[in-house]
């Protein structure tokens, strides 16, 4: 595991006495590489300058100056206009159950491999690896015309259930990769203590493994949050649109005024930066889990 | 305690499990229960997306308008293809995007993180460092149709930031600016540039995990002997850095091949066919033209070629694991 955390890793804990001496080269580093994240932020400062300030402002001044009548209006009434709550609610819940059946089937099948240790399972492993790999532009239509068949299509339901099946894939390889290092003395002595794979895994595996999953759940949810061609084919109307398709669908309609596309594209950024902010711990554990095996 | 500290732990201590069994009959008899955990999550997983792509695989097969019953055609639709200019085009513009998610990445993303986490975070805090990961981080982190619609703002001709500025601060012509997204001559580069404004934040966050795997007395010791920092960047840590580098070469490379959002929001594989990627013109032959057995012939071709990359990345992984076992 990269996620070198509480043992491994004795970089964190160094006191401000205990830095090293800044020559005029680190001052001349340190500000090109501030100016560089700068930079990198500049896109969304844009949106975020352009969305508060009057179309008069922006007509007058062009869009780099600072706003000199900040308003919300845009912003408001954008979040009228596109019944942002409700693409809000469709995305959230419909990217939760994806993250939670893809976390739970991915974790029992893991289990299977990375505990149970069964007969099969490289070969099992690297069909999940290579499955992982294959486009979705090659599931799209076979999902398309199921979906219409079975009553599916058009419902926020069959988005959450694509998206978590596909997942069991990822998680499957990225737990069972966790698992390849689980203690296997307390699977032994588990095993002594006659304990059953019921037993094993709601007793002993899940406890250990529980923020592991967590983890695993927070980034499969914001990459639910993220996507756009399962939502783009499967959900025509514009109740069931999550918030990253309506936003990319409807942008066109308010073409014409500058202001109120940067209204959208910080509405719709918006939620992302916000999960970012809340879970950047668990996000950056999960980004660089496996990525060093 | 979490789960990987926990596993570091063992790590060091648990050498190879498989050579310690004891009671062989008994463990064959306790792996059976373990079947029953594997099947809900493969049945779901061989149904749908297994499924999906050999029904997809069969299409490609055909001719067929989504509608009524496809008809075989054997390799008809393949055949095409290979004469299709467009369809080469759009493989030309993949490779273009493997460089500009994959290549130029990796390269910024190994000089950033080293630099923010050797040089940057010993002098200034790790709390400074930690900032400008996470500020070159956050375009990951927005859905990929709102940095289209971001930047097909940013980038509008007449109104958009970028020309707004070479209009009234550099004061170029308004008729000389460039139509960034709307030109079929600087259309793929607007494109690719903004993809490794997306990806560097992803590089970065890998190979900045990889630096704090290593053993901090290397480099340590490096400076002891007098080495300048660029030559420990050289010798130790891209050195050190091999299996992320590795990993996120490949990982990106798999990404590149796959680009559809960036395509559909900012340019739609235009203007003309400027800006066309594999995965946009299948999705244009499913749903615009409605020559589904063509469009599926794309998916699967593309399906094969990140098959094959995935395949090497397996390959590459258990070369590097077995490495690591016989350190």
């Amino acid at each position: 595991m990269t996620t070198a955390s509480t043992k491994a890793a004795p970089t964190p804990k160094i006191k401000s006495s205990a830095l090293k001496p800044r020559s005029f080269i680190s001052w001349v580093t340190f500000f090109f590489m501030i100016f560089a994240v700068i930079a990198w932020l500049f896109p969304f400062w844009m949106a975020l300058a352009n969305a508060i300030k009057t179309p008069a402002d922006f007509v007058a001044q062009g869009p780099l100056a600072f706003p000199a009548h900040p308003t919300f209006e845009h912003v408001i009434k954008f979040w009228k206009e596109s019944d942002f709550p409700v693409r809000f609610w469709n995305s959230t819940w419909t990217s939760l159950l994806g993250a939670a059946i893809t976390v739970a089937f991915g974790f029992l099948t893991a289990y299977a491999i990375g505990i149970g240790k069964i007969k099969g399972r490289t070969w099992i492993l690297g069909v999940f690896m290579v499955a992982f790999t294959i486009p979705q532009e090659a599931l799209i239509y076979p999902l398309y015309t199921a979906a219409k068949k079975i009553g599916l299509y058009d419902n926020l339901l069959s988005i959450a259930l694509i998206f978590g099946i596909t997942g069991i894939a990822f998680s499957t390889y990225l737990i069972s990769s966790v698992l390849t290092e689980f203690p296997n003395e307390l699977v032994e002595a588990a095993k002594i203590d006659g304990a059953n794979a019921w037993q094993m895994m709601t007793r002993v595996v899940l406890p250990i493994l529980r923020p592991t999953l967590m983890v695993i759940m927070v980034m499969v949810f914001i990459y639910n949050w993220n996507e756009f061609l399962i939502p783009l084919v499967l959900l025509p109307s514009n109740d069931n649109m999550t918030v990253a398709l309506s936003i990319a669908l409807t942008s066109g309609q308010w073409g014409a005024e500058p202001t109120y596309r940067a209204a959208a594209a910080l509405l719709g950024a918006a939620p992302s930066i916000l999960f970012f902010i809340i879970f950047q711990r668990s996000l950056m554990r999960g980004v660089t889990m496996g990525s060093s095996k | 305690m979490s789960a990987e500290s926990v596993s570091n732990g063992a790590k060091a201590k648990v050498a190879k499990p498989s050579k310690a069994k004891p009671n062989k009959s008994s463990i064959e008899k306790g792996k059976s229960q373990y079947y029953a955990y594997l099947i809900p999550g493969l049945l779901l997983f061989l149904i749908v997306v297994v499924g999906s792509f050999f029904f997809n695989i069969y299409i490609s097969f055909t001719q067929w308008i989504g509608v009524g019953t496809p008809v075989w055609v054997g390799f008809e639709n393949y055949q095409k293809l290979f004469q299709d200019d467009v369809f080469w085009q759009s493989f030309q513009h993949a490779f273009l995007f493997i460089g500009a998610m994959s290549i130029v990445p990796t390269f910024i993303g190994v000089f950033v993180a080293s630099m923010l986490f050797d040089y940057i975070a010993p002098r200034f805090g790790n709390g400074i460092s930690a900032f400008m990961r996470a500020g070159f981080y956050m375009p990951q982190v927005i859905p990929i149709t709102i940095t289209g619609v971001l930047w097909v703002w940013l980038l509008d001709p007449v109104t958009g930031v970028i020309n707004s500025f070479l209009i009234n601060n550099l004061h170029m012509k308004s008729d000389a600016v460039p139509n960034w997204l709307g030109d079929a001559n600087t259309a793929i580069w607007s494109l690719s540039v903004i993809m490794v404004w997306i990806q560097i934040g992803y590089t970065i966050v890998i190979f900045m995990s990889g630096l704090a795997r290593l053993d901090p007395s290397l480099t340590e010791a490096a400076q002891l002997d007098g080495a300048t920092w660029f030559q420990r960047f050289r010798i130790i840590i891209l050195a050190q850095l091999g299996p992320e580098i590795g990993v996120v070469l490949l990982t990106t490379m798999v990404a590149a091949l796959k680009v559809f959002g960036p395509v559909y929001t900012m340019t739609s594989g235009g203007p003309g066919t400027a800006t066309q990627v594999p995965a946009y013109f299948s999705y244009f032959h499913f749903f615009t033209t409605h020559k589904v057995g063509y469009g599926a012939a794309v998916a699967t071709i593309l399906a094969l070629l990140l098959t094959v990359l995935s395949i090497i990345i397996l390959q590459v992984q258990n070369r590097q694991q077995s490495k690591e076992i016989q350190r």
